[in-house]
């Protein structure tokens, strides 16, 4: 059962991410490129999907997933090194190619040799997070 | 005057959104693409390998039948320098992993929850995007 929504939760993501273009690079990196032809398409789907997902957590409020377990909790408001250097990285990442982890996924069998390649290395990256974010644990933390 | 790539947009990040939410309500957890695709990498979530498996078995399949049924038009326009497209993914899947989500999981999830975690990691991987876009396309020419 909780694979079967967990599929269809999977489809409607990938459809969604076909449907609003975001698996076209040129549209990612038009709208990353505030100096130069600006597309503004990303703002109108992250607003669309912001809408929904606000209603679904004020809908968890008092409540249990309809398939057991508990909701994730909030997490503690904490501002690491983490945070900002793993999303630093990434961002200089998705601005050289234009693909984020969803879209590298969903265009997968439309996306020809750079996409079995960004795919492997995203893996490769991933992989490579394990020892990093070891090491970025153990650092003396700031008071 | 309003563009039909933004109402294409927002329809698909209705979508994008939906998905977040039933994966939430049913199944009780964060729809991130970086760590769904994450955890079955590297090992940390083999418990529920069904559920993450079953999730990208969705996110892939449904954008392929897309496709198909569009005639095949879709692409991702991705760079054909195989070299920017490696590294690019080397930097999305450790930076992701590092600062514990990607566009999904800290943009969509996490705004819509006002999480400061997800607001301040979307705010760095926007400013980092955007800086690369200027740097390679305007400054060096090679995207």
């Amino acid at each position: 059962m909780r694979a079967l929504f967990a599929l269809l939760s999977g489809g409607l993501f990938g459809a969604g991410l076909f449907v609003s273009g975001m698996t076209d690079t040129r549209k990612v990196q038009g709208w990353l490129d505030l100096f130069g032809d600006w597309d503004p398409t990303l703002a109108f789907v992250l607003g669309g999907a912001i809408l929904p997902m606000a209603i679904a957590w004020r809908l968890t409020e008092g409540r249990r997933p309809a398939l057991g377990g508990v909701f994730p909790p909030k997490p503690e408001l904490r501002i690491d090194p983490s945070l900002v250097g793993g999303s630093a990285l990434f961002g200089i990442g998705w601005g050289l190619a234009g693909l984020c982890p969803g879209p590298a996924m969903a265009s997968l069998s439309y996306g020809g040799v750079g996409g079995v390649v960004f795919l492997a290395a995203m893996v490769v990256g991933m992989l490579l997070a394990v020892p990093l974010r070891a090491r970025l644990a153990a650092m003396p933390r700031p008071a | 005057m309003i563009e039909p790539d933004w109402i294409f947009g927002a329809l698909g990040g209705l979508m994008i959104g939906a998905a977040a939410a039933l994966y939430l309500l049913a199944n009780g957890r964060i729809m991130g693409a970086s760590g769904i695709l994450g955890g079955l990498v590297d090992g940390s979530a083999r418990a529920d390998w069904r559920e993450r498996g079953a999730f990208i078995l969705g996110l892939v399949a449904a954008p392929a039948a897309l496709f198909g049924l569009t005639g095949g038009q879709a692409a991702t326009h991705l760079t054909p320098n195989l070299l920017i497209v490696a590294a690019a993914g080397l930097l999305v899947g450790a930076g992701t992993r590092i600062a514990n989500g990607c566009t999904s999981g800290h943009g969509v999830c996490g705004i819509s929850r006002l999480s400061v975690r997800g607001i301040v990691a979307t705010v760095v991987y926007l400013i980092a995007g955007g800086a690369t876009v200027l740097v390679f396309r305007h400054m060096l020419g090679v995207i």
